[in-house]
């Protein structure tokens, strides 16, 4: 993740004067590696290739769970409510576009708009998280409640750590973007922030398809 | 291209004057001790670490031999063998292997592209620094009570999920971390070799130009990041049935124990190939090198790496033929994993043509990668005899396994991780090593490791269970031969430690191509520069393996070569 905060970004025609809060302050010995190109893009689309692939195996392993454990859903549990889900996936699903606006706000140079969809995109995040916490609350079963349970929670938690993980990133471009010439003009964090976010949306389609939409045995 | 690479050098006021040499900057022996972005530097710690951990396994290795040499469990009790086991082959993988060659990675991939540095420098630093903490978690799983796990590096439910003492902190719960942490720094060093090799090649250098070795680590790393996921996903399950009260893998509460077997296998088979393709890329450098020819088949030895990445996806299942798995997926399992073995053999076929009628130089690095060699075939021939669904029910979970994974791991990767260290130690401390020591390590370690791990397979076949403190008297003939060796292996670590380090502190200054090589690596002064070829990277104009050819490897070779001698 450090990697996030190494475009050492400089407004074209300015010199490379040391910024007295950017990283290349630090005079430690990672200083003579600014000058090279930077391949953070790259690298983040490796890294999310690879973490998808935890998702596909615990995807597959709740796929083999439902389809032939001997004890499913716990004793007097019918299933999962749907409802609260629902408008929490459309809400979660819609913030992928308006995350895209930010992106290209920021494209345009226009930081003022950016910041404006950024912090939407980070509320309808919020309110996500907040609306999952709410329903872990309310739920008749526990974690240790049979395998069902059991990957309900592993699945949908280990999901809401990605989306939290977007939220605290998201925040921590949005104060850089406060400080003029740290985030523009090339935002290369910022895109990879919001790839991630595209990614846990993708994510979350599934998930909530294979446990939500896809309910009888 | 970044922003930052349009500022011009002019402006930058620290060309102004050199600062004086801090903790963390080259020339200073303590670099080693710091968090030091640079991959040369990385490198070397990674190795030394490993090493370090290589005398641990070792000495755990040596205790259990010390054991094995009589029949009845005298020297330690049967739970501290468990502990034993498990913490020796953990170890050996986790915290030697994967390092070492992670060291390797780091050392070799900049030069012989001709990249500055990693791609992810600060990353690349982090990864490094992970290993030690990994490193400490692991140890101190003998500290707490009830001792280190003792499930074997499997860590197979149930044994791996029962915590008999009841204590919140046990030996199990830090295996699982332990192996969490090294799973993160492996993804990191993943996505950094990867993106290295993909985007940061000299000019010139396509991908048919590029030296095996590079090959091999690429498509060795792409295994990390297909198969590690999906070994976390298994550990995070595994950690929640033994901390959380879950019942994932436990069948009393509705789990499935063998999903576990799946999770890890589908993982840690790929792993092996993790760690013997570079050695596969190791042997492609070194054999041209000291049989002065060029390596046969450059292109079908690179694709099959590969290949190799592929099918050891899909062949996991042979670690569970006696795992109560369905008779179908033995059949489909069996004929995957001996395809596995026609990319391998073709690997094979190429370095012997590539020795075939050559001018062979027998120094340490190259009797190492011959004996590698020899031992491959062996293991590779017990490991198809393996593939046999009714052979491994015959012999599977006995000796006969143990010897054949030794011979790979030990004979054969063990052998080119140290080929490789003599071989290209005086590029990067700047120093000869001693070829007398060398060849002496090499003596001991041959003889020993056969000693050691040859018997084994005669055990194995009259049915000697692994893991397991005593054992019939019948078998003793083969574990006094095997304790020998392992005795043996002890010794021929003092020649080698003596040698590298005390060549390192005063052996004869290295030029910069001992070895009449071929490669970008070698157009560098040894020790190379912090930042390799800097701004001036060669363009690479032919592939490599030249041997006897004649061709230059880059445009203006010359001038490289002299400016290497220079400095
Ligand atoms: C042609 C190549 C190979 C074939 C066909 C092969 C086949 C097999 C088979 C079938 C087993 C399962 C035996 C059993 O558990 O009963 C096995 C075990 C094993 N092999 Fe190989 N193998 C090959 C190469 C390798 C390589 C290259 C490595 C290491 C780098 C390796 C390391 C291991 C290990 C570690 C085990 C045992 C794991 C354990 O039970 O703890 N093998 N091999
Ligand atoms: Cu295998």
């Amino acid at each position: 993740m450090t990697s996030l905060s190494q475009p050492a970004a400089t407004p074209p025609g300015t010199p490379a004067l040391p910024s007295p809060i950017g990283p290349e302050h630090d005079p430690g010995p990672s200083h003579a590696h600014g000058a090279h190109p930077d391949h953070t893009l790259t690298g983040f689309v490796i890294f999310l290739a690879s973490e998808s692939l935890i998702f596909l195996a615990l995807f597959v392993g709740y796929a083999v769970f439902k389809s032939s454990a001997p004890l499913w859903l716990p004793a007097g549990v019918e299933g999962l409510e749907v409802r609260e889900p629902l408008i929490n996936t459309v809400v979660l699903v819609s913030s992928s576009l308006v995350i895209w606006l930010a992106e290209r706000a920021l494209h345009r140079q226009r930081l003022g708009e950016f910041r404006a969809w950024w912090l939407l995109t980070m509320a309808m995040g919020t309110y996500f998280v907040v609306g999952q916490a709410i329903e872990w609350q309310h739920l008749p079963f526990g974690l240790a409640s049979g395998v069902f349970g059991a990957s309900f929670y592993l699945l949908t938690g280990f999901h809401g750590l990605h989306v939290l993980t977007g939220l605290a990133l998201m925040a921590f471009f949005l104060v850089r973007s406060l400080r003029p010439g740290l985030v523009l003009p090339e935002g290369k964090g910022v895109v990879a922030v919001s790839l991630f976010w595209h990614f846990v949306d993708v994510i979350w389609v599934v998930l909530f398809v294979l446990t939500y939409v896809w309910q009888r045995r | 291209m970044a922003s930052s690479s349009t500022t011009s050098p002019s402006f930058d006021p620290r060309m102004l004057k050199e600062p004086p040499p801090l903790p963390g900057s080259p020339g200073s022996w303590r670099r080693y001790f710091s968090f030091n972005t640079d991959a040369k530097v990385i490198g070397i710690q990674y190795i030394a670490v490993a090493l370090l951990f290589l005398l641990v396994g070792g000495l755990l290795a040596m205790i259990m031999r010390g054991e094995l040499i009589t029949p009845p469990a005298d020297l330690v009790d049967p739970t501290v063998y468990n502990g034993l086991y498990t913490m020796h082959g953990t170890v050996m993988l986790f915290l030697f292997l994967f390092p070492v060659l992670n060291g390797f990675n780091n050392l070799l991939i900049p030069p012989m592209i001709g990249a500055p540095d990693m791609a992810f420098p600060r990353l690349n630093a982090l990864a490094f620094w992970l290993f030690p903490v990994f490193g400490v978690i692991l140890m101190a799983s003998f500290l707490v009570p009830g001792g280190p796990s003792g499930s074997g590096w499997w860590a197979y439910p149930p044994l791996s999920t029962q915590n008999p003492l009841g204590h919140a902190l046990n030996g199990q719960l830090l295996w699982i971390l332990a192996v969490a942490v090294s799973g993160v720094s492996s993804i990191m060093g993943a996505v950094n070799f990867c993106t290295t090799i993909i985007r940061m090649r000299a000019p010139g250098m396509g991908w048919f130009k590029m030296p095996i070795f590079c090959w091999t680590a690429l498509a060795a790393q792409l295994i990390q990041l297909m198969g590690l996921p999906v070994l976390t996903a298994g550990a995070v399950m595994l950690l929640f049935d033994l901390s959380f009260g879950t019942s994932f893998f436990k069948p009393e509460g509705g789990g499935d124990p063998m999903l576990y077997q799946h999770f890890f296998w589908f993982y840690s088979h790929p792993a092996v190939y993790v760690m013997a393709l570079p050695i596969f890329g190791v042997f492609s450098e070194l054999f041209p090198v000291y049989a002065r020819k060029p390596l046969f088949g450059y292109k079908v030895v690179a694709i099959a790496s590969f290949a190799i990445t592929v099918l050891s996806l899909i062949v996991w299942v042979h670690h569970m033929f006696y795992s109560g798995t369905p008779q179908w997926m033995r059949n489909v399992f069996m004929v995957t994993t001996m395809l596995i073995a026609v990319p391998t053999g073709i690997k094979v076929f190429a370095w012997i043509a590539t020795l075939w009628r050559g001018s062979i130089r027998l120094s340490t690095p190259m009797l190492f990668c011959l004996a590698g060699l020899f031992n491959f075939i062996f293991a590779g021939i017990t490991g198809v005899m393996l593939a046999t669904v009714p052979v491994d029910i015959h012999v599977g979970n006995t000796y006969f396994v143990v010897g054949h994974f030794h011979y790979v791991i030990f004979n054969m990767i063990t052998f080119g991780v140290f080929a490789a260290i003599y071989h290209w130690f005086p590029k990067f401390t700047g120093r000869m090593y001693y070829e007398g020591l060398g060849k002496l390590h090499f003596i001991l370690t041959f003889i020993g490791s056969t000693l050691n791990f040859l018997p084994m397979h005669w055990a194995g076949l009259m049915g000697m269970p692994r893991r397991v403190a005593s054992y019939d008297p019948e078998f003793a003939s083969a574990n006094v031969l095997a304790s020998l060796g392992a005795f043996l292996l002890g010794v021929a670590t003092i020649p080698f430690l003596l040698n590298i380090v005390s060549s390192w502190v005063r052996g004869p200054k290295a030029p910069p191509n001992p070895w009449n090589a071929i490669g970008l690596e070698w157009l560098l002064p040894s020790p190379p520069p912090a930042e390799n070829f800097e701004e001036d990277v060669p363009t690479v104009i032919s592939g490599p393996y030249g041997y006897g050819l004649g061709r230059p490897l880059v445009e203006d070779q010359e001038r490289f070569e002299r400016r290497a001698l220079q400095t």
